[in-house]
């Protein structure tokens, strides 16, 4: 992004600066919004409602609340909380037994050379394809979606754990066996860290992967969530309500994925300074 | 304190890298090992550590027979990039071995301290190794090793990927840590000169399948000076008879 | 072909754990018997006009995204300005999930081949698009440099420098995208009730007496479509792209 020039002793430059950089940044994106709003407002299609509808409806449907409870309406504690409440059991769950399962496999060399066409098949399964299994044998309450997303996401970290634990520079592993440390101080200090920038590869596209699956298993069989909401409005032809989940959607995707990022960048400012470029 | 006896490693039953190799370190001596290229130098190294097994023969540290590495060893690489570990800070390398010696939290710190004195970073504790040039991170695998207080430091090829100022520098480092700290090195080198400036005796080695071709004592006055004693004419007398063996090997040389 | 011995290996083993008898048949059949469903269903017309239909859309809606992806992406990316302006729009769109677009897209569409192929042209035009933008901004500077002092004109450059270097990258969108827009065509078959497409089969056997065999076999052949379409593009990486496995260089 636009560096900000740092110039001594002229601040109005600088407030120019800042402004510019702001303009590009989200120029594109407020005139493509203003742009659908004209349309909208102009050739009215009840397809594409106005964003100016969207915003207002979604404040009464989340932000109508008390203020003892933050403005908070019902809808939030009725649907965005259990699902971002199944999506996070569900990937915490994957990230879990993804990398425990992983180191497991990824130090044996037998367990991994054995394990890894049925793993790379699994996780070949597309999702989607699994919802109506999952139904059949779990039933439609939440426990089943918990277990559709951690099951669905759990491939990529498991997969990459299993590659990061498997490479691990031998010199490092030397090192620990000359100064004798102890097998879990091995795995603690040297294999979990130099895997690592792998592993949260691998979280990184389980995190888009348990987010799709959160909301397809809502969008079947379900009585609360995001997802169930977008198909009862879809059913009721309420056009405003759906795009309303939909950009509430965008916005849980995309924040969920910049949080990560944060994340990923502090606990992986060795890996960057060791490689000498950034992350992306 | 170390004694190798017939010692022989094979990869396979036609590859035999080392052949037949003998030779003992008496405790507070610094021993180089030279050799040509590909003749086994970092494996036999290896073996005194007890990170491989010998196909035949036998290492015996301290008296007692080496299965699996003995306590009271440390090594010292030679790519310090890859044997740092980059996600902890300096003072975390070093500290490391010794969280596992069970040596208290306070006495840790100040071995920590120490070492980093010893080797002159003190304060770099809180750098990371990829913020230090290349002559800086090989000196933390030094204090690493330091701090660890063994009765034997084995060097694999230690200044090989350093610029020759910083060579002897840590060339110098070592011979005055080792003067301070007496313990027994035992290290590995392509570079003759460096063999015989630093150590007391060097080991000879042949081409692969590789033998002993001498055992030479130095015979030079400490402490050394990196530009008086390489001018004195046994150095040089030493060195060469050294890099003769080495071109062309013989049979017949002193022990 | 290793794939075809991985999957006998899976099945293998999920006939050997299947046996045990832990869990009942109804819930999940011994390996055996899926295989054999699975088999029955390949000699199925019905069932693989299923399968074409799934693979037919998947396939068009990708072409569709990376024709128009391409382009679109190697332009944005050339001219620092709109790289900029535009890469903070992509970032945000390439994480929503296409899956929070099939209700609408089946009021816009229906519930037939063009709304699929839609949904998929969407999915997979964020992931190509974003691997081609990054493609070509980053491209190594020094061969930039290198390039320019040997007298290159900006347009040699960009043809001869920044877009074989980018081509790996982008096609390792493509490859991500591959994989996303399989998912999401199966993904909308399913809440689409299509009338055709392996989605469409395993929701109808499943709301139809469930049976677990054929639903699972349905969900096994899509996963077996998974690992052909990935191992395809993993031997068009390895022979087009080899040279950037070799050296070390820095993907």
């Amino acid at each position: 992004m636009s560096p900000q020039t740092a110039l001594q002793g002229k601040p109005a430059s600088a407030v120019v600066e800042g402004l510019r950089s702001f303009f590009v940044r989200f120029g594109l994106g407020a005139c493509l919004i203003g742009l659908w709003q004209y349309l909208a407002m102009r050739a009215g299609s009840i397809f594409f409602p106005p964003p100016s509808e969207i915003v207002t409806r979604a404040v009464e449907l989340w932000l109508s609340g008390p203020p003892s409870r933050l403005f908070l309406g019902d809808g939030v504690f009725q649907d965005i909380i259990p699902s971002l409440g199944r999506l996070l059991a569900g990937w915490s769950l994957a990230v879990i037994v993804g990398i425990a399962l992983g180191t497991v496999i990824g130090r044996s060399r037998r367990l991994s050379e054995l394990l890894d066409p049925s793993l790379q098949f699994l996780r070949a399964i597309p999702g989607p394809a699994l919802v109506p299994v999952f139904i059949l044998l779990l039933g439609t309450e939440s426990a089943m979606r918990i277990v559709l997303i951690a099951f669905g996401s759990v491939w990529p970290v498991l997969l990459n754990t299993i590659e990061g634990t498997r490479t691990v520079d031998p010199l490092q592993l030397d090192t620990a066996s000359a100064f004798k440390l102890p097998g879990r101080a091995r795995l603690w200090h040297i294999i979990l860290p130099a895997a690592m920038p792998k592993i949260f590869a691998g979280i990184r596209v389980s995190l888009a992967l348990a987010v799709i699956l959160m909301v397809v298993s809502e969008l079947v069989a379900s009585t609360n969530g995001i997802g169930y909401r977008i198909q009862n409005a879809q059913i009721m032809f309420l056009l405003t309500d759906m795009w309303c989940g939909i950009v509430l959607l965008a916005v849980i995707g995309y924040s969920l994925n910049a949080l990560f990022l944060k994340v990923e960048n502090r606990v992986l400012t060795w890996h960057r300074g060791a490689r000498g470029r950034t992350m992306t | 304190m170390l004694t190798v006896e017939d010692l022989q490693f094979a990869y396979s039953p036609d590859h035999t890298v080392i052949e037949n190799v003998t030779f003992d370190v008496t405790a507070g001596e610094i021993v180089s090992i030279v050799g040509p290229s590909g003749c086994g130098k970092t494996t036999l190294l290896k073996t005194l550590a007890g990170l491989l097994r010998p196909t035949k023969g036998a290492v015996q540290f301290q008296s007692q027979p080496v299965r699996g590495v003995p306590t009271g060893l440390a090594m010292v690489f030679q790519e310090y990039s890859r044997s740092l570990l980059p996600w902890s800070t300096v003072a975390a390398n070093i500290e490391l071995p010794l969280r596992y010696k069970a040596i208290a939290p306070p006495d840790r710190a100040r071995l920590v301290a120490d070492s980093l004195d010893a080797v002159g970073l003190s304060g770099f504790g809180d750098r990371y190794p990829w913020q230090l040039s290349g002559g800086m991170q090989q000196r933390v695998a030094i204090a690493r090793a330091l701090a660890y207080q063994p009765k034997l430091l084995l060097m694999d090829e230690p200044f090989a990927s350093v610029d020759a100022q910083t060579r002897a520098d840590l060339e110098d480092l070592v011979a005055a840590v080792r003067a301070t700290f007496d313990f027994t090195i035992v290290f590995i080198t392509h570079d003759i000169d460096e063999a015989v400036y630093l150590s007391d005796r060097v080991i000879v080695l042949s081409k692969s399948p590789t033998t002993v071709l001498a055992r030479i004592a130095t015979d030079l006055p400490r402490p050394r000076d990196q530009i008086a004693t390489k001018a004195l004419p046994h150095f040089v007398a030493k060195r060469s008879e050294i890099a003769r063996l080495i071109r062309r090997p013989t049979s017949n040389s002193s022990a | 072909m290793r794939i075809v011995l991985g999957i006998a290996a899976f099945f293998l083993i999920l006939e050997f754990i299947t046996s045990l008898g832990l869990v009942p048949a109804i819930y999940l059949p011994r390996a055996s018997t899926i295989v054999q469903r699975m088999v029955e269903l390949l000699g199925d017309v019905k069932f693989l006009k299923h399968v074409l239909a799934t693979l037919g859309a998947w396939a068009v809606g990708l072409t569709l995204a990376t024709l128009i992806s391409v382009p679109v992406g190697i332009l944005i990316g050339t001219s620092e300005l709109t790289y900029r302006m535009t890469s903070p729009v992509v970032e945000f769109m390439r994480p929503i999930p296409s899956a929070a677009l099939i209700p609408l897209a089946i009021l816009l569409w229906g519930q037939g081949f063009p709304m699929k192929v839609i949904l998929v042209a969407y999915a997979a035009t964020w992931p190509i698009l974003f691997n081609t933008v990054y493609g070509v901004h980053d491209v190594d500077p020094i061969a930039v440099q290198t390039a320019r002092c040997f007298g290159l004109k900006q347009r040699a450059i960009h043809w001869r420098i920044s877009l074989p270097s980018a081509a790996p990258l982008i096609f390792t969108g493509i490859r991500i995208s591959a994989s996303i827009g399989l998912i999401v065509v199966i993904a909308a078959e399913l809440l689409a009730s299509a009338d055709s497409g392996i989605g469409s089969y395993i929701l109808f056997v499943s709301s139809h007496g469930g049976h677990m065999d054929s639903v699972l076999a349905g969900a096994a052949v899509a996963g077996i479509l998974g690992v052909l379409i990935n191992s395809a593009f993993g031997v068009i990486d390895r022979n087009a792209f080899g040279w950037r496995y070799l050296g070390g260089a820095a993907q």
